[in-house]
């Protein structure tokens, strides 16, 4: 039987996904060996778009996706794989949900550059001049730059077969997902790849798995205010943990380290809008009503991950 | 195909008698670095211009976001750099509360960042780095990457050298929670405290980490400094830009990472010019934007901007291992301090304005970051449990200044008086470096470019030209283990595009 054909694609992401499959180390050397990459871009140096085009319709086995899409390149590439590939995945939560970059959402463009090239403390524009999608320089050199857009999940511009949460996915969880992928132990289209347990599940500190009985959170906390027990719930503690509803492939790392979990691993399965299901589970672990006043900032702690997959849509551009 | 293909394919395509190339790689090729370059009516090279054509927006996103979940958050700025931006917001978010760290949990953070030190340096030397000498610097980019290093160098040495780097990764999961994006920042400390054992699996590590960093050096010293071509090429003018360097330092001027006591910029000649520390970078550092590109052009504020010109009197400054090589007395452990000496004989004295130089500097800098760890770590100390330091006040304001692999890297947050942040503004390390890159280009093109003949390997000459600066090329367009896409296009005097190359294929 030949190698497995595999392609790998950053759209707008950090590069944290390519790093976790660095990071599978000794590991990545053996993978080289079982699969032959057709594709990865723009990582490894050789990018031959022209060569991806090239092949036939299905060729490659599977296609990996990682960042969201925020520009015509991004949308391009992600219908060339869907045409080449036989499966794709959207790979990390930038792809899958929109990832923290999805937060541009929040803001116009135009609020979104004068922050970064006016406003900001060490900025010299005295005659507030913003990147020009075309300049001429010194009245003669011409140069251009594409136009920014707002940030759309992989499956807002083509199907997506299976996702991967993470941000990025712990490399013990790529390499499951890349045994997965090599024994053809894949769930159903359109899932995602996961053990299915929630953060929570998987918590040395869930009440339940102590024996203990879950207790409502009598405060809401920022999580330099006090000392954590490091054997208690952090939601029982008045730290929001959104581990009731994000999938817990991690191994519930942020918890481990008496940090609450922020939902980078996607949302459980079932859930369509991960920051509305968040907002339910927290207002049921609370002890009041008015302990919902003392969050300090829902958008950024809800949708931190997932922004560009809410239905509640973007803010409104006038 | 490999990129001398490209380059004879594309020099057909794009020779004399041909107005333009018909590919308008704005319509798809966006997430790349782009590359114009202007020639006066003799030919030979007028302007040149690198121009970053991606944008991210997190000064204005933040906005809104309690303090202490900003390090966490800014820290997918890049998935490479996966330590520096969230310890430089740490440090701004100490500041915020108007706290230090407790003596335990800064050291905590000292080992934490220095092994990030260790893992990045590696993964960009190994990656990017040295596949240009071991692979050949015309190699087809096929081969000339992580994959293509190994298979030259053999499994094995590809396998020992992944092992060692994957016990930085494991020290940098252990303390900050996570081996990417970690999480355990708090104002004015740590989230954990760590145990006997886990101190003595950070001892242990770093000594295997040490023996990556000697590694390292041995195989810088056989590959390129052995080899005649290859230590004429650093010492070239092709590959030579003279600026002004910024550097961080500790209390005894030795080069130092996650807390310098100040920074230090010293001029063309190697003269100090200015300290400065906190917020006090505001006096000294400017930011120019350019209309041309997303990347602004910081320089020297006292010396006024001057556009992008080298040479004596420039305003432009450059940072990373180079500059923090030059702006240093040296390090403060025996194996990297050897090591510096053996380089500063070799270039005769300082400051070495020759950019290739930066790839040994970075050498020097693992094993150095490798040392640091073990005398961190030899500190029984370390296992306190005080990680946490009590907060009693807002300050509302912080700013963190840290050396990190590519350079100097400055957070600074106002917040309200609930620590919600206002404003935010993030100087890193390659937009320090935006002038320098774009000199070196320029350089590297005159010296390929004569009387409108353009050399086929400039391309290849002028991709050396950049990567020594920061080979993952901005937080902005995140390239391990490979290359940036770059577009280059020539233009003649008349303003008529006379060659187009790339070092990716199009449709």
């Amino acid at each position: 039987m030949s190698k497995p054909k595999l392609a790998f694609y950053l759209a707008g992401g950090c590069g944290g996904c390519d790093m976790s499959i660095v990071d599978l180390s000794e590991a990545l050397v053996d993978v080289a060996t079982v699969l032959d990459i057709a594709f990865w871009a723009p990582t490894v140096a050789d990018a031959k778009y022209k060569d991806l085009e090239a092949m036939p319709s299905g060729s490659i086995d599977v296609g990996l996706f990682s960042g969201n899409v925020r520009n015509s390149e991004h949308e391009h590439i992600a219908k060339v794989l869907r045409d080449k590939c036989k499966v794709l995945i959207a790979f990390g939560i930038c792809a899958a949900c929109g990832g923290i970059k999805g937060l541009v959402n929040l803001h116009t463009t135009e609020q979104l550059l004068e922050t970064a090239y006016i406003d900001t403390f060490s900025t010299d524009n005295p005659d507030k001049v913003l990147p020009q999608v075309s300049y001429v320089e010194n009245g003669k050199y011409e140069l251009t730059l594409p136009a920014l857009m707002d940030s759309k999940k992989l499956d807002e511009v083509v199907p997506v077969d299976f996702y991967v949460g993470g941000c990025p996915p712990h490399h013990t969880h790529v390499a499951k997902a890349v045994n997965a992928i090599l024994t053809g132990q894949l769930p159903p289209a359109g899932s995602w790849i996961t053990m299915g347990k929630a953060v929570c599940e998987v918590c040395d500190k869930n009440p339940v798995l102590q024996g203990k009985p879950k207790t409502f959170a009598k405060t809401v906390k920022r999580i330099y205010e006090g000392n954590p027990d490091p054997n208690t719930c952090l939601l029982e503690q008045g730290y929001l943990c959104l581990g009731p509803v994000t999938q817990g492939d991690c191994g519930s790392k942020c918890p481990s380290v008496d940090i609450p979990c922020r939902g980078c691993g996607g949302p459980i399965p079932g859930v369509k809008d991960f920051g509305l299901r968040a907002v339910s589970a927290i207002a049921s672990m609370l002890d009041n009503e008015d302990l919902v006043d003392q969050i300090p900032d829902p958008v950024h702690l809800f949708y931190r991950y997932t922004l560009p997959s809410s239905f509640l849509g973007k803010r409104l551009k006038r | 195909m490999g990129i001398l293909d490209i380059f004879r394919k594309k020099s057909q395509e794009g020779g004399n008698g041909m107005k333009k190339i018909e590919i308008n790689p704005m319509t798809r090729l966006e997430g790349h670095g782009k590359i114009t370059i202007f020639l006066d009516e003799q030919g030979n090279v007028e302007n040149a211009y690198l121009q970053t054509v991606e944008f991210m927006g997190y000064e204005r996103f933040l906005r809104g976001m309690p303090i202490e979940e900003v390090p966490r958050t800014v820290s997918t700025i890049c998935g490479v750099c996966r330590g520096v931006h969230f310890t430089a917001s740490m440090k701004a978010s100490d500041g915020v509360f108007g706290v230090e760290p407790t003596p335990t949990a800064k050291k905590l953070r000292d080992i934490f960042f220095n092994a990030h030190m260790v893992e990045d340096h590696t993964a960009i030397l190994y990656a990017l780095g040295f596949p240009d000498f071991v692979c050949g610097p015309t190699a087809p980019p096929a081969e000339r990457n992580l994959v293509g290093l190994i298979m030259k160098v053999g499994v094995d040495v590809g396998k020992l050298v992944l092992k060692k780097r994957a016990g930085a990764v494991k020290i940098f999961e252990m303390l900050g929670g996570r081996p990417i994006h970690p999480v355990a920042a708090v104002p004015g400390g740590w989230s954990k405290a760590i145990t006997e054992e886990q101190r003595k699996e950070i001892l242990t590590i770093a000594d295997d980490l040490i023996e990556l960093g000697k590694l390292t050096l041995d195989v810088f010293d056989k590959v390129v400094l052995q080899n005649k071509d290859y230590l004429d090429l650093v010492l070239s003018d092709a590959y030579k830009v003279v600026v002004n360097y910024l550097g961080g330092v500790d209390e005894n001027g030795k080069i130092t990472y996650y807390d310098p006591k100040e920074e230090v910029f010293v001029d063309t000649k190697g003269n100090e010019i200015a300290r400065f520390k906190g917020k006090e970078y505001l006096d000294h550092i400017a930011e120019r934007t350019l209309p041309w590109s997303y990347l602004k052009s910081p320089y020297i504020k006292k010396f006024g901007w001057k556009g992008i010109v080298d040479g004596d009197g420039t305003s432009l400054y450059s940072v990373g291992p180079l500059a923090r090589f030059n702006v240093g007395g040296g390090f403060p452990t025996p194996l990297a301090q050897e090591a510096y000496e053996k380089m500063l004989n070799t270039f005769g004295g300082k400051p070495v304005h020759n950019i290739l130089a930066y790839h040994w500097a970075r050498a020097i800098e693992l094993l150095s970051a490798a040392e640091n760890i073990k005398a961190l770590a030899s500190d029984e100390s370390i296992t306190d449990k005080n990680v946490r330091q009590e907060l009693t006040q807002v300050v509302g304001e912080g700013v963190g200044i840290v050396e990190v692999p590519r350079g100097t890297l400055i957070h600074h947050y106002k917040t309200d008086e609930n620590a919600i942040v206002t404003e935010a503004n993030l100087i890193v390390a390659t937009t320090h470096n935006k002038g320098a890159i774009n000199l070196a280009i320029k350089k590297a093109a005159q010296h390929f470019i004569k009387g409108g003949k353009v050399d086929e390997g400039i391309l290849n000459m002028v991709e050396m030209a950049y990567r020594p600066y920061d080979l993952c090329f901005a937080c902005a367009t995140h390239t391990l283990p490979g290359r940036t896409p770059i577009e280059l296009n020539i233009y003649s005097h008349d303003g008529e595009l006379i060659k187009s190359l790339r070092n990716y294929e199009i449709a």
